[in-house]
This record gives structure tokens, sequence and C-alpha cells, in this order.
């Protein structure tokens, strides 16, 4: 009893409470959020738990009891039981559809007693944790296909069986995970790829109506060609030890834009965008025969990255129309701003831009919004919480609340570097991983820039299910943290 | 690869997550501080502004007798986002439509072309200016129709069915009124002609607002701040005309089956006495549901009555217009009092020719007014547009006789106070070089000398000129306001406008026009104990020449100056004579005596048959 007791004073000291302290004044601010989106004006402000403020405070209460027990639990047990943890995890994923009950439109919520319980949110530590085991296990390599495919693995059974439960948004958040592959070894190219091909598909339909002033070359067009180039050029400054063909490519392009832009402008106007495509396919000859000429298999590859992304950027359209799903079709136009359906699936992001923007400097003041309280602000205390920060403490606030989750991130990532083991350090990258993309996806809808995905915002959004499974998250962490020097 | 290299993808990682938090940052900037756009629209949506319409100012005439005034109605108002499951049947035989004018309707509230500015969250203008009879039935019934709302406003109601056209109409705004102005919301009325238009800014008054706060679904949640933002409407100004309501009447019952106008000025305010345009139409015509109805027929008729050809009407002043001539003449030195000119049955100068009636020749100054001598006038201007000794030129001749007249007040418009004035047409130098390329003197142009010609008037601009004589040298810009509650009347009203002519010349003119009346054209205007000074006139017409009169009285002190044009009516002596007369009896005396109440019955039956040709 002694030793324990020693080692819990012991943990208590080397615990970092910069994480901690960062976590609490976000939940803080959090519940404030809540308070202030759920207000009715003119009500006295109550806090019992027949308003969302009260259980709000609840949740948070009892968030804190679960994140003080976690400290006080001996880390070595998720080395041990994290595989098992995943299973039954899994296990549970897999009935919830069949037990659950239709919350609009998805089958992701279990009913005990009173208490609605999303098990995709705890998913996620799980899942962290066996990837930790995993990948933390010595002579594992991301290098190596076999292990590759087992990582893979790990990530994509929870991914299909939350798709399952008609939860496509929670299900994308398990794409974080290739963040923390990236630091852990996964080719940056596999990460570049994705980030490019994903700004392809955007920047091209978003501004593919739209024609660049006198001329036929649409805006979309003309900027997903650019960056095609532009990339490239990049691709070979990094890669290839010879700079100068990276000055012949750019030169070159350069000039011949630049002989096209003075005919369309003085002479015959045409579409520059065939231009463009006649500099990427002249870079990817250029580049094949240097790689002949200098036997470079990296110069192929390079080329290989540019025809890649002349086909996705020219197969768009099919992505768009035929492989999406409908609904998702619509949500995806109305956020380029390809569909104007202002009552429809633009409405919701129409609303919340409103919202934000009518905040101004300082906002409206506490419980002073107009806009998210009287419930123009669909899910104002859930996905749409943010709206209530722009609106009720203006720019500043806004900003405030950005910067201390990059604080945390950034905390974060300096603690994960400072694990002495590849499993804390890899289930640190993954908290940091799931906390970046939720801050970017669900503050980047309620801004208009992102797709409108339901997911909450961390530690702000109204639910048990979503602050329990993140405090969880990073308490766990933040006690392997705190053990780090154990067997030093 | 070494574990090293993966350990500074932390800042690649950090470096993220910097990336994505400063172009949020950069986005919040751009929704919250740069573009306001998101705070309009804030307002807008979640603030019910409840307007509270101001009382229209009131109208009365000189002598403060009531002309316009507000009377309640009601406006059926139509939330679409709230509207459904009413009895549609019951609905229209409560406010007397049809069901497919109620379809109609509604589609036309539903399209954003035709109703500016549509929401369906917010109340439309269903049908406007319910009686209050028709009202009481509907409101029973009100709890039925759902999503049907009542709004209080005022309708315009005229005292009398006289002076339609100074009064003018209130109609609902137009979508090109609502983008020049903010003050107007769809469904809101504004002044559309006479002083109703001209004074719409002092008539209308300052709305007040009630600051509700309603939710998504535009139920109403309370007073936003306690009404502390709240405004109470200020009421119109009230407007006072210089109009005589019983001079109004029985010009327009002169008038009556006759097409012309009289206008009459006090002369020592420019103040507007009565404007006559006729045909004329009841104002109670544009009033309500059936303006749009009335409206179209009035503007269908081929006598034109919407047309207020008072100020509207552009004619040749015919002799009423030597005044101006001796006055320009005598200034010039062109001519003294006591310049004879011959005339033998007129004009003779080279072939050209204008016919005078038989008179002894030679004749002067005061003779050639008091008969209307055209022959007279017409050497005046002959040697003025040909003494290039003096001016140099025929063209400089001209442009200084065109300045006299505009000095007069001619060729541009004088400024009243009610839109669609007309200018009128002194021709100058420039327009008679196009029309005869060069190549024209005194002769070409000799009918202008007499009022014909290229000169155009309107019938204010003759009244105006009367006042000008009667004042002896000016003019004040002729006005219907004569007061606007809480203001003073523009300046542009109380300025006096001095012609070029010295007031001495004016008294020779005047003992001209008094001899007129005396024993001369107008001996029909010699009123007992009133000293008028008149001059008639015969304007050529291609078809009858129309009958017109100029003149003001007493001779001294003048009260009133007149203008009476009757078209087709023949000679001045006819129609526009007696006409005037009536006029200057009834406003200087304030009554008729028992014979002119005779001749003015006499004249009110007077039809002249224009037939069915547009005017």
């Amino acid at each position: 009893m002694a030793t324990d007791n020693v080692s819990a004073k012991s943990i208590f000291k080397s615990i970092d409470w910069v994480t901690i302290l960062l976590y609490l004044v976000i939940v803080t601010l959090g519940w404030f959020s809540v308070m202030g989106a759920t207000y009715n004006f003119g009500d006295a402000i109550t806090l019992d738990l027949t308003t969302r403020a009260g259980k709000q405070l609840l949740w948070i209460g009892l968030a804190m009891i679960w994140g003080f027990s976690l400290l006080l639990i001996d880390d070595k047990i998720y080395d041990t039981f994290s595989y098992i943890l995943y299973v039954i995890m899994m296990g549970i994923l897999l009935i919830t559809p069949f037990i659950a009950t239709n919350h609009k439109g998805s089958y992701s919520w279990i009913n005990i007693g009173s208490l609605s319980l999303q098990p995709a949110e705890f998913a996620k530590t799980a899942t962290a944790l066996a990837l930790a085991k995993m990948m933390g296990t010595y002579g594992f390599s991301l290098s190596r296909t076999r292990n590759m495919v087992q990582a893979c693995a790990i990530v994509f059974i929870p991914f299909v069986l939350i798709i399952l439960q008609r939860e496509t948004g929670s299900a994308l958040i398990y794409l974080a995970f290739f963040l923390v592959f990236y630091r852990e070894g996964m080719s940056g190219s596999v990460l570049f790829i994705g980030i490019s091909a994903a700004i392809y598909f955007i920047v091209g339909l978003r501004y593919n109506m739209f024609n660049i002033t006198y001329t036929h070359t649409s805006v979309g067009e003309f900027a997903v060609l650019t960056l095609i180039w532009i990339f490239t050029l990049c691709l070979d400054l990094v890669y290839d030890k010879d700079w100068r063909n990276a000055r012949h490519m750019f030169l070159g392009g350069l000039t011949i834009l630049a002989i096209a832009g003075i005919v369309t402008r003085y002479i015959h106007i045409f579409d520059i965008s065939w231009v463009l495509l006649a500099i990427c396919s002249g870079c990817i000859v250029y580049l094949c025969t240097k790689a002949i000429l200098n036997r470079d298999v990296k110069l192929y590859l390079i080329a290989i990255f540019t025809l890649g992304s002349l086909a996705i950027h020219y197969s768009t359209d099919y992505v768009l129309n035929d492989i999406l799903e409908p609904h998702q079709q619509t949500r995806v136009r109305v956020l380029l701003g390809l569909e104007d359906d202002i009552n429809g699936a633009g409405y919701n992001v129409r609303q919340s831009e409103i919202a934000i923007g009518s905040g101004g400097l300082l906002g409206k003041g506490f419980l002073n919004g107009t806009q998210t309280k009287l419930k123009y602000v669909p899910e104002q205390d859930t996905d749409f919480i943010f709206c209530t920060v722009g609106e009720e403490s203006g720019f500043v606030g806004a900003t405030i609340v950005l910067l201390l989750f990059l604080c945390l991130i950034l905390r974060l990532i300096h603690l994960a570097e400072r694990q002495n083991y590849a499993m804390g350090r890899i289930y640190g990258y993954a908290v940091v991983s799931i906390l970046l993309l939720h801050v970017f996806i669900n503050i980047g809808m309620v801004m208009g820039l992102t797709p409108v995905i339901g997911i909450p915002l961390p530690f702000f959004s109204y639910g048990g299910s979503s602050l329990w499974g993140f405090t969880i998250l990073l308490f766990i962490f933040i006690r392997i943290d705190a053990s780090r020097n154990r067997y030093n | 690869m070494s574990v090293v290299n993966f350990e500074k993808r932390r800042y690649i990682i950090g470096a993220i997550a910097c990336i994505i938090v400063l172009v949020y940052i950069v986005r919040l900037f751009f929704l919250q501080i740069v573009n306001d756009d998101y705070k309009k629209n804030a307002d807008s949506n979640a603030f019910l502004k409840k307007i509270q319409y101001p009382a229209r100012g009131l109208i009365t005439d000189r002598n403060g007798k009531l002309l316009v005034y507000n009377e309640p109605a009601y406006n059926i108002m139509v939330v679409m986002n709230e509207q459904h499951g009413i009895d549609t049947m019951d609905f229209c035989r409560t406010i007397g439509i049809s069901k497919q004018q109620y379809i109609d309707r509604m589609a036309e509230i539903k399209d954003p072309r035709l109703n500016y500015g549509y929401s369906r969250y917010t109340p439309q203008l269903f049908m406007g200016q319910i009686p209050a009879k028709a009202f009481s039935v509907f409101q029973e019934k009100l709890f039925k129709f759902k999503g049907f709302y009542i709004e209080k406003r005022s309708i315009r109601h005229y005292a009398t069915s006289h002076a339609a056209h100074i009064l003018g109409d209130v109609a609902e705004v137009n979508p090109a009124e609502i983008d020049s102005d903010s003050y107007y919301r769809s469904g809101d009325y504004i002044g559309k002609l006479g002083v109703e238009k001209s004074y719409e800014k002092d008539l209308r008054g300052i709305k007040g607002v009630k600051i509700m706060i309603r939710d998504v679904h535009g139920r109403i949640k309370g007073h936003y701040q306690d009404g502390k933002f709240d405004r109470v409407p200020e009421p119109g100004r009230n407007l006072t005309l210089g109009l005589d309501r019983e001079l109004q009447a029985l010009g327009e019952r002169l008038m009556q089956g006759k097409i012309g106008s009289i206008v009459a000025i006090e002369p020592s305010t420019g103040e507007v006495l009565c404007m006559v345009s006729s045909p004329t139409f009841d104002p109670h015509l544009l009033i309500g549901a059936e303006r749009g109805a009335n409206y179209q027929k009035l503007y269908a008729n081929p006598h034109k009555p919407l047309l207020n050809r008072a100020i509207m009407g552009q004619y040749p002043p015919g002799s009423t217009f030597k005044t101006t001539q001796a006055l320009t003449f005598l200034q010039e030195g062109i001519i003294t009092p006591h310049t004879y000119y011959p005339c033998s049955r007129g004009f003779w100068h080279g072939r050209t020719h204008v016919g005078c009636h038989g008179h002894h020749s030679p004749v002067e100054l005061n003779f050639a007014i008091q008969t209307s001598c055209n022959s007279y006038f017409c050497w005046g201007f002959y040697h003025m547009i040909m003494a290039k000794s003096k001016y140099g030129s025929c063209s400089n001749a001209l442009t200084r006789w065109k300045d006299y007249m505009v000095s007069m007040g001619f060729g541009y418009r004088l400024g009243i106070d009610l839109p669609g004035e007309k200018r009128g047409m002194i021709p100058n130098a420039q327009y008679y070089d196009k029309w005869y390329k060069g190549r024209w003197n005194a002769q070409t142009i000799i009918s202008d000398a007499i009022g014909q010609g290229e000169v155009m008037l309107t019938p204010l601009q003759v009244a105006n000129l009367g006042a000008t004589i009667a004042n002896r040298g000016y003019y004040y810009i002729p006005h219907v306001v004569s007061k606007i509650q809480g203001r003073d009347l523009d300046t542009l009203y109380t300025r006096k406008h001095y012609t070029f002519v010295d007031e001495r010349n004016y008294r020779f003119v005047v003992q001209g026009m008094r001899n007129a009346v005396l024993g001369g054209t107008c001996k029909r205007a010699n009123l007992p104990g009133i000293e008028v000074c008149g001059k008639t006139g015969t304007a050529q017409n291609r078809g009858h020449d129309h009958s017109v009169f100029m003149g003001f009285a007493p001779m001294n002190n003048p009260r009133i100056a007149i203008s009476v044009y009757v078209e087709n009516g023949g000679f001045g002596a006819d129609y526009a004579v007696p006409i005037g007369a009536l006029m200057i009896e009834q406003y200087i005396n304030g009554k008729l005596s028992e014979s002119s109440m005779a001749t003015a019955n006499t004249f009110a039956n007077k039809i002249i048959s224009y037939g069915n040709r547009q005017r």
C-alpha cells in the first residue's frame, strides 16, 4: 500500500499541468458556450437537469471524475489490455446498429436507461491504443508492406463499422491516423498526394464556373493546372539532386505562359488552360527523358505524380456525379457554392456564417446572441457550437478559442515527442491527429470552409459521449506521459 | 531512413496545425470585421421590426378649410410560412374575392420579380386598404385564417371632389422607389401626383418602430430590451395651400364641358389661388382598391383628364403675348409710348402680311394694346430684330429679345411645386439658323411678335405674366403650398424675380390693359367696383382658335392675376374673358352677384364639342 501511495504522489508530481490547465479552460469556455446556445431570452438562469446547460455541467463533473480516475490507474494496463479493449469495442460497434434507435438517420446511439451513448466516440480511444501497441512493438516498420497492411486494418475496421451505422462523418475522423503513420515513417508523398487530390477536387469544382476576366479560361481549371505544375516543380526541387531540371521546367513553362498571355490579350482570345496542360505534359516528357538519361527512378515517380494529378483533376466531375451519393453530392455542391439552396443544405452554413459574422470584433455579449439563441442556427449546441462563440464573444473570443486549441495541440506534440517508448509517442500523435482533424473540420464547416460533416467540436459541443470520449482519450495520454520516466 | 529523420516531422505536423488555425483566423477576420453584410442579415433575421406608421399630413386651403385628410383602413397581411390549412372558400367570400383572384394574388406575392424583397417569414401585403365595414366581418373570422394578419393603416380622403390635379394621390410604392429611398418598404404608400408627390417628404412623417425578438419560426419572443430602442412615429407635416376652395370649385364648374385651364395667382406672394385643368376627375376615384382600374380608365380617355393642362399644356399665347413685346420694345428704346405705327388692316412689308381687324391708323402703344393691333407689334418686332446698328445682327437682336422673354419666366420651367411642369418654347437664333439654314430675318419670324409662330407658353406662365405686370416688374415663382407646418417655405418661393423691364414701362402696359377692359377687347371683364386690367388672346390653331384671357385686378394693389384658356373657344372675348371676369369677381368679392350667377350658370352649361380624337 505504501509503495502505491508513493507512486501516486510521484505521478502527480510528473503530470503535465499545462495540458490539464488548457483542458480545464477549454471545457469551461465550452460550458459557457452551451449555456449561451441553449439559453432562452427571458428565462431565469437555472442550472437544474432540465436545461442543457445544467446537464452539461453534470457531464463535465463526471468527465472530471473519469479523468481523475484515469490518472490513478496504472498505465501498464493499456499495454496489456489494449488489444482486448479494441476487440470488445469493435464488438460493441458491430452490434450497435442492431440495438440502436434511429437518431436523425444514423444508428449509432445506444440508450442505457435515460443515458444515450455513442460508442463511436469511445472507439477512437480503443483504436488509438491498439494502434500504438501494434506500432510500438519492436521491429514494427511501416516501410514493410505487411506491417502497413496490419496498421491500416486496425484503422479500417472501426471505419467500416461506423459507416455501417450511417455515421460517415465520425468515420472520416479515422483518416486522422494517417497523420500518425506519417510521423512514424509513412512516405510523406502519400500524405502529399492525398492533400493534393483534395485540393484539386475542391478548387477545381469551386471555381469552375468563373472565367478569368477577358479570357475564356475558367479560374478553377487554371488554378488546378497551375498547382499541378508548381507541385511538380516542388517535388523535383526536393527529390532531384540536379536543381537545373526544376529551373528548366519553370523557365520553359513561364516563357510559354507569357507568350500565350500576350496572344490571348492582344491577338486572339483562347483558353489558356490548354497551354497549361501542354506545360504539364511537357514536364512529364522532360522528367521521363531525364529519368532515362540519368537512370533516376525518382524522376519517374514525379512524372507519375504529375500524370496522376492530371487524371484526378479531369475525373473530379466523374467522381462527383457517379461515385458520391446524392445527398453527399448536394452537400459538396452547396459547400463549394455550386448550388445556392439557401433553405436546403446550404441553409445551415449560411445561417452559421451570418451568426458568426454578426458578432463583430467583440461580440454581442454572453447570452446576447440573437442568431444562435433564436434557433436560426441548427445544432447550435452540438456541431454548430462555434457559432455561439463567434456571435457572443466576437472575433476576439473566437480567435482565443482557436489559439487555445492550437496551444493544446502543440503542447501534445511536445509531450508525444518526449516519450521514451514508441507506444506512448504513437498514442500521443493519435490524440493530436484526432483533435486536429475535429477542430479543422468542425470549425471549418461552421465558417463555410469545409464540407458539412456532422462531428462535434472537442470539449465544446454539448453531450456526454463526446465530452467523455475526448476526456478519456486525453487523460490516458496524460497518464502515460506522467510515467514516462518510470524505468529510468 | 533513420528514426532521427522522422523526428523532424513533428515540425511539419505542428506547422499544419498552425496553418489551419491561421487560415481560420483570417476567415474569421473577413466574416466578422471586414464584411458587414452578415450583420445586416442577422438584424433582419432575428428582429421583427414592427413599423408604426405615422399619420400623413393634412392639406387645407388658404382659409383653413380641409381638403385632404386620413381615415382608418386596414391591410390584410399574410405570412406565407404560417399560412396553411385555411378554408379558402370562406376566406374569399369574407373579403369578397373569387378563388381565382386568391390564387393569382398568392402567386404574385411569391414571385420575387413582382414582389420585391419577398420572404416567406415576413408579413406580405395580401390586400390593401380594406374599408372599415368590410374589415369588421373579416376581423371576426380572423382566428380561422392562420397566417393572416391585420395591419392598421390610414387611407387618404378628399373633402371635396375638386382640385384633383393639385392634390394628387397616393399609391403603393414600386420597386424603383423602394430602391431609391430606404424609407420605403414593400406595400408602403407614396405620393404619385400633385402636392402628394412634391411634398412627399413633408407629408409622410417619420416611421416609428417596435422591435420584437422572434425566433426562426417567426414566433414573437417579446420586446427587444424592453422597448429601449422603440421609436414613436412622428406624424407628417400639415400643408396649407394657397388655393381658395370656392374659387377652385367655381373654376371647375365654369370649365365643365370645355377643354382648357384657369390659373389664378396672388401677385404679392406667388401663391396659386386656383388651378383648374379641364376635363378633370374626382380624386375619390384614385382611392382604395379601385384605384388601378379607375386610373386605367382615366388614362385611356381621349381627352386626357389626368393631364394637368395648367402646367403641362403648351399653347401659343396669342395676343396676351403683346404685352411682353410692348415691355421689351419700350425698355430697349425701340419704341416710346408715343411711337406711332401704321395699320391698314394689318402689317405689310415685302411679301409678308399679318392681318388685323379694322381700326383707325396710325396707332400708338396704349391704343395698340387696347385694341390688340397686330400691325403695331409686328412693326416693333421688325424694328428690333432689324436694328443692325444696335445689335449687329438679326441673331444678336433675337438673342437679346429671347433674354427678355426668359427674364419674364418663359422658355424654362417656372419651378412650381408640382410634378410634371413643361417649359414652353421661346425660339432662339440657333433654332432659326437650323430651321431656315441661316437665312431668316424679322419678316420670317414676324408671328412671334403676336404670340404665334414658334412661341409656346403654359397657362401657368401666362398667369405669371399677369402677376408680373400686376407687380410692375417682378414675380414670385408660383407655388401651390403657402405654409408647411414646422418649417419655412423654400426660399425659392419667397424671392422676387425681376424682369429686365423697368417699373415705369410697366405702367404704360397696365394702362393699355385697363383700357382694353374699359373700351377694348375685354369689355366683358369690366366689373362694377373692381378695376380689372386684361388682355385677350385668340390663339391661332389648326382647328378652331383657342380663347385666351390674361388679366389682374384690382389695377392698384392687385390681389389676383389670372389666365384662362379655353381650347377651340374662338375669340378671347367669347369664353375666356367672361370666365376670367367671373373668377375675379368671385375672388375679390368672395361671392358672385345675382346677374353674374346667371352668367356663371350659362357658361357652366356651355359645351364645346371636341369629338373623340386623342388630344
